[in-house]
């Protein structure tokens, strides 16, 4: 497998990616940010349907849409009291004008599925080192906030009562997740980037009990998935987003109902 | 014994409800005080402002310069799933990356605290009186020689409430740290506390608690 150019690029792009999505989705998570995780993918979406249109590359418009869209989602969720239905807003409204990008620019449906879907298989070398920029761009972001990041979104009255700045910790984060997302897209794809995002931490909250611990689980588990989905989706040729998505899930399952099991006992 | 804390005139109002106005009062250091009233008379308001959250519409206060504060504040809301151990929790004001001299330091808080032999529980499992002491814990991190507590003792059984003041009471007698203790709960004041501060109708008193008269109206 790994005599392919195409699948040596595909496995470090996505070693990385998961190891990004990994430990920023320990912070979503513990943040309570997963619906923004979720919004965020399909503002991603309008924004590489954006980029088609304007012939650049997707990666580039999902970045610019999500960095607008996370740090407003983000502004509106903390201080608005409607936030669920103004985010289900603003994600109706993105999703539709992805579509009508998609229509204007008129590229055929196998362009569109691929930003829906992802296309990993795809990343030449070039898009391989800018996926491995960004993503050690984003994890300098994270560690270089760490000790307040931590504080803040484990224990945010305690962080406020100790001083934190949080509202810089809260920026500084929404990039790093707009980054995140605009990345992971490009192997899961925009509609499923969340999946990245969220499962794997979900998984790790119920296995760790210190944060170090927890972002090692949810590195690991992110990379079981991308791992294993792409060598299947090599196998079988059927589509890598579609095991990462059954892996992920199935992980947490099994480990949601062994703790709920052993709870109860 | 010298003066840590001295209040000047101090005023707060949100838009135009005036929550308490021209309160003066001082703490000596190594002091037991209890801060009493009514819901909604402003105490927590009062403590915020001690620890410079937001800013008073008028008047100062003054801390003596050698001041290391501490705070517990009123509500957390660490749901039952909260993964944390009670030791990663109290860490939590600590880098993530802990040197063997930071972890020295935790252990001693949590042994200080009695939390050491359950360090390794999560947050989310602990009872409330666990609970209310690791975040008692995680303000001690600082090191500090003024500790704040707002209701830290609200949703305790018996037991658990004793077990907080004596450690309470410990801290000032071993370490004399100088504690300004929320409360509705004048019995157990009385046990624990000198002094205490009651504010309602938008002014402050000052006394000793065993002279402690007032009712709550
Ligand atoms: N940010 C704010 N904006 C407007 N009003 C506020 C704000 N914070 C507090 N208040 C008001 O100030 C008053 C004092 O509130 P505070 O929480 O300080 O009372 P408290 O004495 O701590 O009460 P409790 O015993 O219930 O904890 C209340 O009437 C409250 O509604
Ligand atoms: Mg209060």
């Amino acid at each position: 497998m790994f005599a392919y150019d195409f699948m040596r690029n595909a496995f470090l792009a996505s070693t990385f990616i998961a190891i990004t999505c990994g430990t920023v989705g320990v912070y979503v998570v513990a943040r309570n940010f997963s619906f923004l995780a979720h919004t965020l993918s399909e503002i991603g979406f309008a924004g590489a349907a954006f980029a088609v249109w304007l012939g650049i590359g997707s990666l580039w418009g999902m970045l610019l849409f999500t960095l607008l869209g996370s740090i407003s989602v983000g502004e509106l969720s903390l201080h608005s009291e409607q936030k669920e239905s103004s985010i289900s807003a603003i994600s109706a409204l993105f999703t539709g004008l992805g579509v009508l990008f998609l229509a204007i620019s008129g590229v055929n449906s196998n362009y569109a599925t691929n930003i829906l879907f992802g296309s990993i298989i795809g990343v030449d070398k070039q898009g391989v080192v800018q996926l491995v920029l960004l993503s050690v761009i984003v994890l300098l972001m994270i560690f270089s906030i760490q000790k307040a990041l931590n504080f803040d979104s484990f224990d945010h009255i305690g962080a406020l009562a100790h001083g934190v700045k949080s509202g810089w910790v809260s920026l500084i984060f929404l990039i790093a997740l707009a980054m995140s997302v605009s990345i992971g897209a490009q192997i899961v794809g925009s509609l499923l980037v969340f999946i990245l995002l969220t499962l794997p931490p979900a998984t790790a909250n119920y296995l760790g009990k210190t944060i170090g611990a927890m972002i090692a689980w949810s590195i690991f588990f992110a990379l079981i998935g991308v791992w294993l989905g792409l060598y299947l989706g090599f196998l079988t040729n059927l589509p890598v987003t579609f095991f990462i998505a059954v892996i992920e899930v199935a992980i947490y399952l099994i480990t949601y109902f062994t703790h709920v099991i052993k709870r109860s006992l | 014994m010298s003066e840590i804390l001295n209040v000047n005139n101090l005023t707060m109002r949100f838009d135009k409800k005036t929550v308490f106005k021209d309160l003066n009062f001082k703490l000596e250091e190594g002091s037991m005080t209890a801060l009493l009233g009514p819901n909604g008379t402003g105490k927590t308001t009062l403590i915020n402002i001690l620890m410079k959250m937001f800013p008073p519409t008028a008047g100062s206060f003054k801390f003596a310069a050698d001041v290391r504060l501490g705070y517990v504040p009123q509500f957390r809301n660490l749901d039952a799933e909260y993964p944390l151990s009670i030791a990663a929790f109290t860490g939590l004001n600590a880098p993530l990356i802990k040197s063997k001299k930071v972890k020295d330091i935790i252990n001693k808080q949590l042994k200080e605290t009695n939390l050491y032999d359950i360090r390794n529980t999560r947050m989310g499992e602990a009872s409330g009186g666990q609970k209310q002491r690791a975040y008692l814990a995680q303000a001690l991190l600082d090191n500090p020689n003024v500790i704040i507590l707002d209701e830290a003792t609200a949703s305790l059984d018996p037991m658990a409430k004793e077990e907080l003041m004596q450690l309470i009471e410990h801290l000032n007698e071993k370490h004399n740290i100088t504690v300004l203790f929320v409360t509705h709960d004048v019995p157990l004041a009385t046990k624990y506390m000198q002094n205490y501060l009651y504010l309602n109708h938008q002014q402050i008193a000052q006394g000793r608690m065993a002279d402690f008269k007032e009712e709550y109206e």
